[in-house]
């Protein structure tokens, strides 16, 4: 145990907490009952406080990063907490197998991936992580072990997929992964001009294309333009693998934000600038290409700890998704109060979630339009901005996303997430984290 | 003649870490369930090679990490030998089994690599107070590991032998000399091993990892330590290219260069 300075990835605080390392599984019940409470920490990429425990226990399982198990013949891999999505695709998309659904970051842990039951581009088509999960298996703080699967402890399993971390201590987790040719994708990137044009591209594209995803420009014109891409698996026998695709060790390559600007180096004054150089850039390679599966799924994780680029005060992300219904305007309505504001990003995501019900009671994706904006965070001003986004979303019906949020109001969280009275039967009642006791009382 | 017969690097991963030196076909671990021994075999499977023997003192260890390896790398050979570490007989044995005449270690010739990387963790507080835990300091992590590299080259003809030194054996600090005089004794063993094999194709390779986050560091403050599959990347490199010394991360090389040439006088003043 050690007393250590624990940031989130939207890095807005930066508090003292108990480390308790998860040396083995076997050992998780004796190590949870002397710490308790506390929460699982994985890879900070939360951007909020779904994974900080100001000043109480965070228990750290990455150290059990071991496979347990693979079936060539059905994919079904069998895995520790702590192993990384990073390592099992580079691990097994040599073998013709990778995750059906991958975030935006392979730097992230598998239990973390379903304890916030992560999506990624193709929604539409493969729904959310816990889509693939076959069985997990929980320790709580009380000793109980619990195995639970989409036909064993079915309910277990859906508090626990998109649980937060709070239904127990994920110790292993057994997926189902995806037959893929190889490595390789076949993406296209378009642009488009208008809101309705991304509608109707997005909507054309889903037919075809298995991952949809799109970046749109906020600054430029109160946002309307961006860039789509989709793209497809392809087999590619002949190429060689880019530098640091192989996975273990491969931790170096790629720049680094090497320390704290004093201010944000995503400001007024360089953020149009940004958007514009970028759509620019994107623009120059409009078109077919066939590409590695990492800058299409991980484009930012090419440039190590971007988060530090937002500054000492770090940064809110705002990620929402709105009924399909009201999407347009709900979109062009938030769009609108962030370029009243001043306030942009430069990160800016548009794309469609598909129609499947998640599995697990406090999972995000619903059926709708996802928009997904950074802002610096500038104090009162930034979260005024927010307060107002937030009124969108609730007068939309819709939700935000609980892996990134550090401040929505409990409001809110309930009318977009209905089910949390009946999740809270499940909490262990030795765990809480800033969230749960923000959220869900305790 | 300048003939152009490099080739660039081939497919496949062995190419994307810089590929120094030779690959080895067949690696042997001892004491393989160290987090950093545990992130070399891996990079060396991944790399290419086809057989791990991993040696250990604890069979549910040895084989979790065999598992985790057999899923990674479907192809390789992965066995586990659970032994004692320490007696010399055991030692003998073992070694006369993997590399003596006749065994598949002997036939891989230079394609052979042995790291030798078991040590104790104890703390100097701790074997500063009994004379029982020192002894036991200097013989789990500056004896055996110096038998082992000793039975080794007795035993091989071909290849690469490797141990895990560390910084702390450049200078006695106050703070771990005892576990810095274990590895001050390894690393005499090697350069007498270096001097004795110099002009032989059995290479011996003295690695220093520099303090390093893994399960045993996992309670210490974490600031400064370097990721385990960083140090071992650069341990693999420098194992692979027959290096007399191989520090990881390189820093270190420099910092202990200053520590060591510390006037005395200066130096027993100074606190860390």
């Amino acid at each position: 145990m050690s007393r250590q300075r624990v940031s989130s990835w939207g890095r807005l605080s930066d508090d003292e907490h108990e480390i308790v390392p998860i040396t083995s599984a076997s050992a998780a019940p004796e190590i949870l009952a002397a710490t308790a409470p506390g929460v699982a920490r994985g890879m900070e990429r939360s951007y909020g406080d779904v994974a900080l425990n100001r000043g109480g226990t965070l228990w750290d399982a990455r150290g059990l990063n071991r496979f347990l198990g693979f079936d060539a013949e059905t994919g079904i891999l069998t895995c520790e907490p702590g192993v990384l999505l990073r390592d099992i695709q580079a691990t097994f998309s040599r073998q013709g197998w990778m995750l059906a659904v991958t975030p935006g970051t392979s730097v992230v842990t598998v239990a973390g991936a379903v304890a916030n039951d992560v999506h990624g581009k193709n929604h539409s088509t493969r729904g959310t992580f816990a889509d693939h999960v076959v069985s997990l298996t929980l320790v709580r703080t009380d000793g109980t072990v619990i195995v639970c699967g989409p036909s064993e402890n079915r309910d277990w399993f859906e508090a626990t997929c998109g649980g937060l971390g709070l239904t127990g201590l994920i110790v292993s987790v057994t997926l189902r992964l995806k037959r893929v040719p190889g490595p390789w994708l076949l993406a296209e990137n378009i642009a488009y001009q208008s809101l309705p044009e991304f509608f109707s591209l997005s909507d054309e594209s889903e037919a075809e294309f298995e991952h949809v995803v799109s970046w749109i420009d906020i600054t430029t014109d109160g946002g309307r333009r961006g860039i789509l891409s989709r793209a497809n698996s392809t087999p590619s026998p002949h190429r060689s693998l880019p530098r640091g695709a192989a996975g273990v060790g491969a931790t170096r390559g790629g720049p680094t934000v090497p320390f704290v600007p004093p201010f944000s180096l995503v400001n007024k004054v360089t953020l149009p600038a940004l958007n514009r150089a970028y759509y620019r850039l994107q623009h120059r390679s409009l078109g077919s290409a066939v590409v590695h599966y990492k800058p299409f799924f991980y484009p930012l994780d090419a440039i190590q700890e971007w988060n530090r680029a937002y500054g000492p005060n770090g940064f809110f992300q705002h990620q929402c998704v709105l009924p399909r219904s009201v999407g347009l305007e709900a979109v062009s309505e938030i769009l609108g109060l962030v370029a009243a504001s001043g306030q942009g990003s430069f990160l800016g995501v548009l794309k469609t979630l598909g129609s499947r019900t998640p599995i697990g009671m406090l999972s995000y994706p619903q059926e709708g339009v996802n928009l997904t904006i950074d802002f610096p965070n500038l104090g009162a001003s930034t979260l005024a901005l927010l307060s107002r986004l937030d009124d969108v979303v609730a007068q939309a019906g819709g939700r935000l996303y609980l892996a990134k949020d550090a401040r929505m109001p409990v409001s809110l969280f309930q009318a977009g997430y209905p089910r949390y009275a009946e999740f809270l039967k499940y909490k262990d009642p030795g765990m809480s984290s800033e969230m749960s006791r923000r959220l869900l009382g305790s | 003649m300048s003939a152009a017969v490099s080739k660039g690097s081939s497919s496949g991963s062995a190419g994307a870490r810089g590929n120094s030196g030779a690959w080895p076909t067949d690696v042997v671990v001892v004491g393989a369930t160290s987090a950093i021994a545990e992130q070399c075999t891996r990079l060396w499977l991944e790399g290419g090679a086809s057989t791990a023997l991993l040696i250990g003192r604890s069979a549910s260890k040895l084989d979790a990490i065999a598992t985790d390896l057999g899923v990674r790398f479907p192809a390789a050979t992965v066995t586990t030998l659970v032994a004692d570490l320490v007696s010399p007989s055991s030692i003998s044995t073992v070694v006369a089994g993997f590399a003596g005449p006749g065994t598949p270690g002997a036939a891989a010739g230079a394609g052979l690599t042995v790291l030798v990387a078991h040590g104790s963790m104890t703390e100097q507080e701790e074997s500063q107070a009994s004379l029982a835990a020192a002894a036991s300091v200097l013989e789990v992590t500056g004896v055996s590991p110096s038998l082992w590299i000793e039975a080794c080259a007795d035993t091989m003809s071909a290849g690469t032998i490797a141990v895990l030194g560390s910084p702390a054996g450049d200078r006695g600090r106050r703070k771990n000399y005892i576990y810095g005089a274990a590895k001050a004794l390894i690393e005499a063993m090697t350069e007498g091993l270096q001097h004795r094999l110099a002009g032989s194709p059995l290479r011996v390779v003295l690695v220093k990892p520099g303090p390093t986050a893994t399960p045993m560091t996992a309670s210490m403050p974490q600031k400064g330590l370097a990721d385990v599959s960083a140090v071992a990347g650069e341990i693999v490199a420098g194992v692979n290219a027959g290096r007399a010394v191989v520090y990881a991360p390189l820093k270190w090389m420099l910092i202990m260069g200053v520590v060591r040439n510390i006037p005395s006088p200066v130096f027993n003043k100074l606190n860390f």
